[in-house]
């Protein structure tokens, strides 16, 4: 489940810190934007020669150039590990520029996340974290090291101050600028350990609210280039026409009037699909609209419909006699349960959702022999360079992946299928780039969605209302089954990223997770949050029902519960006094919920009206308190904080795919409903770190207590009234109302 | 051949009479901030000034701006000065970033008509936006804020 990275040796060891580690960077990343402004801003490409190490260089003029090393989808991460070594290298941040580096997971990869370039899990922050600390203090000593040797003192004498050298015994001073124009790299390079880095009283940067975000300027006028901008010289468009169903295949392909538009060059038969390639966007769209193509009717996701299978999996979660695989076990839960005074028994279930990236999926790739360049909004360099070589059968070395920014990754950009569609055209091209353009209605239909998922839970209580034992049992396809089959094997069929979030820090003296595989055939991926959105949802709504059997409150429940755990304790107390627990509200209802998901506490409360004749929920304003151990940057959490709300307010309230017989019904915007200005949430945020201990993940923490909240709220507001399937939709509602 | 004036430029295109402005704006011009969302004017990422009025560009087609002046993220003011932009900055609005294109030239037309909205008409005018990031409270304060200080 969680890792959580230690100051340990192994990052440096795994390291050589030689110059010659150094890299290129990617040019494409910001349309060479370079800003005369105070702060650090993005660069096209590395400046200077002195290079300490794979991720700084610093130029004569005294710019300093960090490697970004992870993708930037919004979540701020280009700013905050850059940060990180500016830190503890002691760099003026107004003088660094910071280039997106490219593929490369030996000098770049997630110490903390199987060592690759893989952006998502909330575990970029968590896993670079002493890394690039580290990688800071060594810079900063490599420094130090060069300018003794040029004021002729020892390094023991030397001391530093933003970007500058300074001994004040003899009151000389050298800038890095001067050390990198004149100086030489010591011989051999220093390390650096846990010794080496500057102790938090003395930070510069970390927890500054005013530090703003580099990529945001850029996003203002234009400037940005996201995969969708990619422009290179030659360059031909790309679209593919997928099976309606997954897993058929084109059987008869009438291409007649599709060729004769004009501008079209390719029609290239695909295994999924047909591809086309033009001189123009307005070509190829035309052209797709004219293809004729008879599908093949083999495909086991026609069985596939959503509505009859959720029903199914309810079933299955409450059939005790059918087994799962143990996710977790403490104690004999289900003895507990069945020995148990009173149980609270519930289903709660949640149907598919789509990611809705701004950005629908795209990518341009060229390939030139056996080597391919590729500039994408990808989640996943390292795993793009997987997929590319094998596409065009070549080794993952000679794949070279730009990383764009991306407009919205959420999960669905860690796939490769934009990516195998760009380089199965590309190799058609001549030598020419291809970039591929998914319209909105293929982006919704052939999305790796988030499971299907019904779960089942009991919580025993004995005489006196106290838990005793906690049973869960989790029904739903597989997401590792796919994406990680070996993980998945040798864990023995354990998906942990789908049963995610079902182990809590909750004091109860029992407690058994099972994840009871189902298997349809329906390609499911990670969704922000990924299962963390739907198992709080059931034990935060499962843990009011048990509030409300013995009479408690909800926040003193919880309380009680975290007992042992004061950061807990903490975010839950610190929003119910934001949010004035105990006041009443006419005509409205607050609901709590907390999740210590992704190694950050974070508890929030909803406040919420409904209107009983049509069944709408208004969720008016979302109170938040979240702890992430060490603050990096604090307004940048709030506007996290905001994502997660608002996004996890818009999948609580409307968001839904429905699959008939294979199809996915939905199509566009007007049909699959995400959040609006009009409907989101007032959010007031309070960010309360708690100094010394582990920095925790913040990309999706936001978004799980959220739905949890609303619910509790609904049925706070209602007498009781329980909401326990996702989305909450008026007709939903109104049913439980009347039940 | 169609003649039109974007960001102040005369421009004459070579592209069919019913190709979306968007693509024209994006691919053939190469003006890229203009963004790609729906193709069916239901997200608003893709928005665009036609003579001062905001317009989804996906829907909009290319002969339909024939003669016209058209206004995109680049042109709204020339180094980033609009009130809308530094407002942008100064409330730390963007998350992605993609859809905020589009957003600030729904916003800029609702100053242009309204120079001091209320907090109701800002979530009226823009309520045809999406952001899927959802950083619509800091989008309502970053008007606010730059219908305060223009």
């Amino acid at each position: 489940m969680t890792k959580t990275v230690q100051l340990h040796s192994y990052a440096l060891s795994r390291r050589s810190f030689l110059i010659t580690a150094g890299s290129l960077g990617v040019a494409v990343a910001f349309g060479g934007l370079l800003r005369d402004a105070s702060g650090a801003a993005v660069a096209p490409a590395v400046k200077g020669n002195y290079r300490p190490n794979a991720w700084v260089t610093i130029a004569g003029d005294g710019m300093v150039t960090i490697m970004s090393p992870a993708s930037e989808m919004g979540q701020g991460i280009m700013t905050t590990l850059p940060l990180l070594i500016a830190e503890d290298m002691d760099a003026d941040w107004d003088s660094v520029r910071i280039v997106q580096a490219p593929s490369d997971a030996e000098s770049y990869g997630n110490p903390g996340f199987y060592g690759i370039q893989l952006t998502g899990g909330s575990e970029s922050t968590r896993g670079y974290y002493d890394l690039l600390r580290l990688i800071g203090a060594q810079t900063r000593k490599v420094i130090l090291a060069s300018g003794a040797d040029m004021l002729n003192v020892p390094v023991s004498e030397l001391a530093t101050e933003t970007s500058r050298v300074v001994h004040a015994q003899s009151g000389r001073s050298l800038s890095f600028g001067e050390i990198a124009a004149n100086g030489a790299l010591p011989d051999p390079l220093p390390q650096a350990t846990e010794a080496d880095l500057k102790p938090s009283d003395q930070w510069r940067y970390i927890g500054r609210r005013d530090i703003p975000r580099v990529d945001v300027p850029s996003k203002v006028d234009g400037t940005a280039i996201y995969g969708m901008d990619v422009q290179l010289p030659d360059m031909l468009y790309g679209a593919v026409l997928r099976a309606p169903v997954q897993g058929e295949r084109p059987e008869v392909i009438d291409d007649a009037e599709a060729r004769a538009v004009s501008g079209v060059t390719h029609i290239v038969p695909l295994s999924y699909g047909v591809g086309i390639i033009g001189e123009t966007v307005e070509a190829t769209t035309r052209a797709k609209d004219l293809l004729n193509v008879t599908w093949s009717t083999s495909s086991r996701v026609r069985a596939y419909t959503s509505d009859r299978l959720l029903e199914q999996y309810r079933s299955v979660g409450r059939d005790l006699s059918q087994a799962g695989v143990e996710a977790f076990a403490e104690s004999d839960a289900e003895a507990a349960v069945t020995g148990a005074a009173t149980v609270i028994e519930a289903d709660y279930m949640s149907d598919l959702v789509y990611h809705a990236t701004m950005e629908p999926m795209n990518a341009t790739a060229l390939v030139t022999g056996d080597t391919v360049e590729i500039w994408a909004p990808t989640q996943g360099p390292t795993g793009t360079q997987g997929f590319a070589a094998e596409v065009v059968g070549t080794t993952p070395d000679k794949v070279k992946v730009n990383t764009t920014l991306l407009g919205g990754g959420f999960g669905r950009k860690a796939e490769a299928d934009f990516i195998v569609d760009a380089v199965s055209l590309a190799r058609e091209a001549e030598g020419r780039p291809v970039k591929v353009i998914w319209s909105r209605e293929d982006d919704v239909r052939h999305d790796k969605f988030r499971p299907l998922e019904a779960q089942h839970i009991q919580v025993g209580l004995d005489d006196d209302g106290n838990i005793v034992g906690w049973r869960h049992r989790i029904v739903a396809d597989s997401i590792f089954a796919r994406t990680m089959p070996d993980l998945f094997e040798s864990q023995g069929g354990h998906d942990d990223v789908v049963t995610e979030g079902a182990h809590f820090n909750y004091a109860v003296p029992a407690h058994r997770i099972d994840y009871i595989r189902q298997n349809n055939g329906l390609d499911i991926g990670f969704w922000f949050a990924v299962g963390v959105g739907y198992t709080r949802f059931g034990i935060e709504c499962v843990l009011d029902e048990v509030a409300a059997a013995k009479g408690a409150d909800p926040v003193q429940l919880r309380l009680e519960l975290l007992r042992d755990q004061p950061r807990a304790r903490k975010v839950v107390e610190t929003v119910a006094k934001m949010a004035e627990w105990d006041r009443e509200r006419d005509g409205r209802a607050v609901g709590v919920a907390y999740s210590d998901a992704f190694g950050t506490h974070c508890a929030q409360v909803a406040e919420v009206s409904l209107n009983l004749q049509t069944g709408m929920i208004r969720v008016h304003k979302v109170w938040c308190a979240v702890d992430p151990g060490v603050a990096i940057q604090p307004l940048h959490i709030e506007g996290m904080m905001i994502v997660g709300i608002t996004n996890g307010t818009s999948h609580a309230l409307f968001e839904q795919i429905n699959i008939i017989d294979g199809e996915v019904q939905e199509g566009n915007f007007d049909t699959y409903r995400v959040i609006r200005m009009s409907e989101a949430p007032d959010i007031e945020v309070a960010v309360v770190p708690t100094l010394g201990s582990p920095v925790g993940g913040m990309g999706q923490v936001g978004l799980p207590p959220v739905g949890p909240a609303i619910a509790n709220a609904v049925a706070r507001l209602t007498g009781g009234v329980r909401l326990r399937h996702y989305p909450f939709l008026p007709e939903r509602v109104l049913e439980a109302l009347n039940a | 051949m169609t003649a039109f004036t974007i960001n102040g430029r005369a421009v004459d295109v070579a592209a069919e009479p019913d190709t979306p402005l968007l693509w024209v704006i994006r691919e053939h011009l190469k003006l890229t901030g203009t963004k790609f969302g729906c193709g069916i004017a239901q997200c608003g990422a893709c928005t665009v000034h036609v003579d001062g009025a905001p317009t989804r560009s996906c829907v909009t087609w290319l002969e339909d701006v024939a003669g016209r002046e058209v206004t995109t993220i680049e042109g709204l003011s020339p180094d980033a000065s609009h009130p809308l932009q530094k407002a942008w900055i100064a409330e730390q609005v963007p998350q992605c970033g993609y859809c905020q294109s589009g957003q600030i030239m729904q916003a800029a037309a609702l100053l242009e008509s309204n120079p001091n909205p209320t907090r109701e008409q800002i979530i009226e005018h823009m309520d045809g936006n999406i952001c899927r990031c959802g950083t619509y409270v800091r989008i309502i304060s970053a008007i606010q804020r730059a219908a305060q200080e223009a």
